[in-house]
């Protein structure tokens, strides 16, 4: 047997088939249900690496089976397959050690590690399918399996959030089941090839493509949260906080983002693109987003919702650097996936524990709270520095090179919209640090707990700070062979430079 | 050994087998529930026999007593009509075991035989040759399918069994007709045999829109559908799934064929009418359904808006594609499947809780996990999201419809899934909320719970059986036929 057409198999079984016994867990159970958590997160952890090093070498993977006569289900580790992959999986498992620490004691936790398994099992499918029908089929799974998570809660606000996102996704998901039934009429495939399968395509067909572009792309938009797309994604805050950081920094609106990516890229192909004359008007969408997202930040008083309308500023920037359509701004683009997983999660860890340990939800009720928890607010200075685009942190690495790369490929404009977007992030990150290291400390927080000597629980101090290095380090260490930016540099290359 | 398995007779068995049991059933009504479960494990292990035979063989051709059409009796069992006795098996064993708790000994008495009945007609029809046959084992379904509604004896359910005997009666009726005026033009009855002898004239024109006005009222084709919905919603749960999931597909099924076989070539307009009114069983069926306030109705209303999806196949037809038939085929079985799972999981929410109004199911639905379960993945079909049989059919119909620039179909289809997606939707955020603990309920016996939730996972696995499927279709000459025509 060969393991290289199983592996990628594994990889999503990982964490399906703990989730499918948790499922049938009873509440008590909290001891099995951890161990069969981390045992998959550090399962998938190691297939993955394994499908790294092998890739890296020039090893293929792909797991293959018939769906239809003549069309298969496919998984493949490609470079791009495995930039995602390799997030969601790390920040999997330290999402589910957050989790752990954040649920302690509340109800339904077994429905809630199951659907939490289920929406990675998701996301990961997502990021290895090898053609469009694949893809589509996970990035439904994840609509599913992450509604139940949004309405965990079970209040009335919960509720709503769930049925408004579902509004958005389901009718996203039919515009992309539209855009490929469409294609695969039209060419007769739907495998995922660098530099798309279109190219041979009779000119007769270009205006239908255009649509089924226009159909793809807004499809993949809603979770992506594109502008005017993005209405769910500030109301399904609700959402418990390991919930609401999974979702911002790796689930669904990367699962969207990642998507764009794939439809430009494998697809359509850059150029090919770019010679339909569609990603011009992307690079609009997106960066007006990108303004509209921030300017919506700017004057939240909710701290998870400041949060929430910044990722659907920042998500953009992947969409942006693909659609500028040259191989720096990929480059810029691709590493962005990885850049704002790891900063905003940072943060949304961060929220979750000021909620839990002090019952702060909102900005104004920050004041000085970097005395009491220093370490917390810590990692959230370097997650807010990262966003703003200050060196060494990773989000400076991709703001870098997202300009670069509109002047290579000759839209200045771009840097307008990069700076004023910097300005704005400055705008609404640095007075949330300014009142929290150098305010001074009220007499009493809105609901205060105390874990000890530390300032909060070690399961919800630990993951921040990890995530936060990790961004350090993404951001210091770019030379090194496995950073996120050597792997964004061998994507373009394969995108742009190989025949 | 060998040799005998796969000479024997497993159609004759087919409907015998039920024929025999039912009347076992009712003579020792003291063993109705082993002799019922026994009976239909059998019939399910015959459709294996049959599907076996098929495949080495091809296609099984049998004269009932040595007497050949046009005289006597042809069974007749290509990939179709194996496809229709493996929905009514798979459907059936887990209607059966279900209904082993759900009945207590006085109903079992008056449902099991009734069941058999109706199995050994839907049998029988799937094996047909002849449109006379067809009337018969249509009635004998339709009948069994009304005595079945009754059974509960609440005044609903004998208002609606009444209801559906009347639509039954008619329809069979109008379908008779037809049967008569074509054994009058071409002097046979034997589909072959009538495929070679029709020709285009008026009274087979008339017979072409009896038989197509009589099956459409029986398979509840809006806007024919109005018996439909009381009376499925009204009938016990195992009645409602067995009506819902096989009575309604097997006049569709007899649509089906004669289009396949006789009508294919010679029916300008009609086509594009049924198409017509499919569409708008899509659209009203699925808006009704979302306006229901209690659960059974509404998935009554969604079965008229998933019979709907059928219909569609008729104006693709035309350019005789194979995908469409196949399509059509996948829709069948995993809505047979889905909506069957649908339904017990409603019967298990009316026993727990003893209602079935959808705002006040959230205690019900968040005490009974594996239901809900059931119900969602079965949900998951239904819509047509991926991965399930009910995807993988839609996906071939998109095609199919794609394919021939049929953009009205398409777009319906879309809004068909956007809307099933509402309607589902609507009932499982019941399952999320906090719902005050009130009083306790009668619990729900774990068989009724597990085989609803295996027929939802069996819909949701079709998803993955598409290529061997897609080989049973493809057995005996009518699928070639239309194969050819790619």
């Amino acid at each position: 047997m060969n393991w290289h057409t199983w592996i990628p198999l594994f990889v999503v079984v990982s964490s399906l088939l703990p989730g499918l016994i948790i499922f049938g867990l009873p509440e008590e159970r909290v001891g099995l249900r951890t161990i069969l958590n981390l045992t998959g997160a550090v399962i998938k952890l190691l297939l993955v690496s394994w499908m790294i090093w092998g890739v890296y070498q020039g090893d293929h993977f792909e797991t293959r089976v018939a769906l239809l006569p003549d069309l298969d289900l496919v998984l493949r580790a490609g470079p791009l397959a495995l930039f995602f992959v390799a997030l969601s999986t790390i920040l999997w498992l330290v999402t589910t050690i957050y989790a752990i620490g954040y649920l302690e004691g509340s109800p339904n936790r077994s429905r809630f590690f199951g659907f939490f398994s289920l929406c990675v099992t998701a996301t990961v499918g997502v990021a290895l399918a090898g053609n469009l029908i694949t893809f589509l089929l996970f990035y439904e799974l994840l609509t599913l399996a992450t509604y139940p998570l949004i309405v965990h809660r079970g209040t009335d606000t919960a509720r709503r959030a769930g049925q408004t996102y579902l509004r958005y996704t389901i009718f996203g998901g039919a515009l992309i089941l539209l855009g490929t039934v469409w294609l695969y009429q039209l060419t007769g495939t739907l495998e995922f090839t660098p530099r798309g399968f279109l190219t041979h395509i009779d000119p007769q067909h270009y205006p239908a493509l255009k649509i089924i572009f226009v159909l793809l792309i807004a499809g993949l938009g809603v979770k992506a949260a594109l502008f005017p797309l993005h209405g769910w994604l500030p109301q399904a805050m609700v959402a418990p906080a390991p919930v609401s950081a999974l979702l911002h920094a790796v689930a669904v609106v990367k699962a969207g983002a990642f998507g764009i990516v794939r439809v430009v890229y494998d697809v359509f192909g850059v150029e090919f693109s770019a010679d339909l004359g569609v990603t011009t008007p992307l690079a609009w969408i997106a960066a007006f987003t990108i303004i509209y997202g921030s300017l919506r930040a700017l004057f939240q008083d909710d701290l998870k919702r400041r949060l929430a309308f910044s990722t659907v500023s920042q998500v953009s920037y992947i969409a942006l650097g693909v659609a500028i359509a040259g191989p720096i701004a990929t480059i810029g683009g691709v590493v962005h996936l990885v850049h704002q997983g790891l900063m905003k999660i940072t943060l949304f860890f961060c929220a979750g524990n000021l909620a839990e340990t002090l019952g702060i939800h909102k900005v104004s009720e920050m004041n000085g709270v970097g005395r009491r928890m220093p370490w917390t607010m810590a990692a959230f200075t370097v997650g807010a520095l990262g966003m703003i685009g200050a060196p060494p942190v990773a989000g400076f690495i991709s703001k870098w090179y997202l300009g670069v790369g509109a002047l290579e490929a000759g839209q200045d404009w771009v840097l307008l919209v990069l700076m004023g977007s910097s300005l704005l992030n400055c705008a609404y990150f640095l007075p949330i640090l300014y009142s929290a290291w150098f305010k001074p400390t009220p007499k009493s927080w809105p609901e205060e707990h105390h874990f000890g000597r530390q300032e909060t629980a070690w399961a919800l101090l630990l993951p921040p700070l990890i995530t936060a290095l990790m961004a350090l380090a993404a951001g210091l260490m770019t030379g090194l062979p496995f950073s996120p930016l050597e792997w964004a540099k061998i994507i373009a290359e394969r995108e742009f430079y190989q025949p | 050994m060998g040799g005998l398995l796969s000479d024997a007779h497993w159609g004759v068995l087919l409907i015998l087998l039920p024929l025999f049991g039912g009347l076992c059933s009712f003579l020792w009504p003291g063993a109705v529930k082993f002799i019922g479960l026994a009976t239909v494990s059998a019939v399910a292990l015959s459709v294996v026999g049959l599907g076996d035979q098929l495949l080495t063989t091809g296609v099984y051709h049998h004269a009932v007593g040595g007497w050949g059409a046009p005289l006597g009796i042809d069974l007749y069992a290509d990939g179709l009509s194996l496809f229709m006795l493996m929905v009514n098996a798979l459907v059936g064993l887990g209607v059966s075991i279900y209904a082993l708790d759900y009945f207590d000994q006085g109903e079992a008495r008056r449902f099991w035989p009734l069941w058999l009945l109706l199995l050994g007609g839907l049998n029988a029809l799937f094996l047909s040759a002849d449109i006379f046959n067809l009337y018969v084992t249509l009635e004998i379904v339709g009948l069994a399918g009304v005595g079945l509604a009754s059974l509960s004896r609440s005044g609903a359910a004998l208002d609606g069994a009444m209801r559906y005997l009347m639509a039954t009666l008619l329809g069979s009726l109008c379908y008779l007709l037809g049967v008569a005026l074509l054994y009058h033009s071409a002097g046979t009855v034997d589909i072959p045999l009538l495929a070679e002898r029709l020709e285009s004239t008026p009274p087979v024109w008339a017979a072409l829109g009896l038989i197509c006005a009589g099956l459409a009222l029986k398979t509840a084709l809006f806007p024919l559908h109005f018996w439909l919905p009381k009376a499925h919603a009204s009938a016990s749960a195992p009645v409602s799934a067995l009506l819902s999931a096989l009575v309604v597909k097997a006049s569709f099924y007899i649509l089906l064929r004669l289009w396949l076989e006789i009508f294919s070539v010679r029916t300008e307009g009609v086509d594009d009418l049924l198409g017509a009114l499919g569409m708008a069983a899509i659209i009203w069926g699925s808006l009704q359904a979302l306006q229901q306030t209690r659960l059974k109705l509404m998935i009554a209303y969604s079965t008229v808006s998933q019979m709907g999806y059928l219909f569609l196949v008729f104006p693709l037809a035309a350019a005789g594609a194979f995908s469409a038939w196949s399509a059509v085929a996948y829709l069948i079985l995993s809505h047979a499947l889905a909506k069957s799972s649908m339904f017990l999981v409603a019967g298990n929410l009316m026993h727990f809780g003893g209602h079935d109004r959808i705002a006040d199911l959230d205690r019900a639905v968040q005490r009974l996990p594996i239901t809900v379960g059931a119900f969602a993945l079965a949900g998951v079909s239904i819509m047509g999201l991926p991965p399930s049989g009910g995807f993988i059919g839609k996906w071939l119909l998109l095609n199919e419809a794609l394919n021939q620039g049929r953009w009205d179909l398409v777009i319906v289809m879309m809004i068909g899934g956007v809307l099933a997606a509402a309607y589902i939707f609507k009932v499982l955020g019941f399952a999320f909320t906090q719902a005050p603990v009130t009083h306790e309920p009668k619990g729900v016996p774990a068989i009724m719970e597990w085989s609803a939730l295996l027929l939802a996972v069996a819909a949701i696995v079709l998803g993955f059986l598409a290529s061997p499927l897609m080989l049973i279709l493809g057995i005996g000459e009518t699928v070639q036929l239309m194969g050819a025509g790619q």
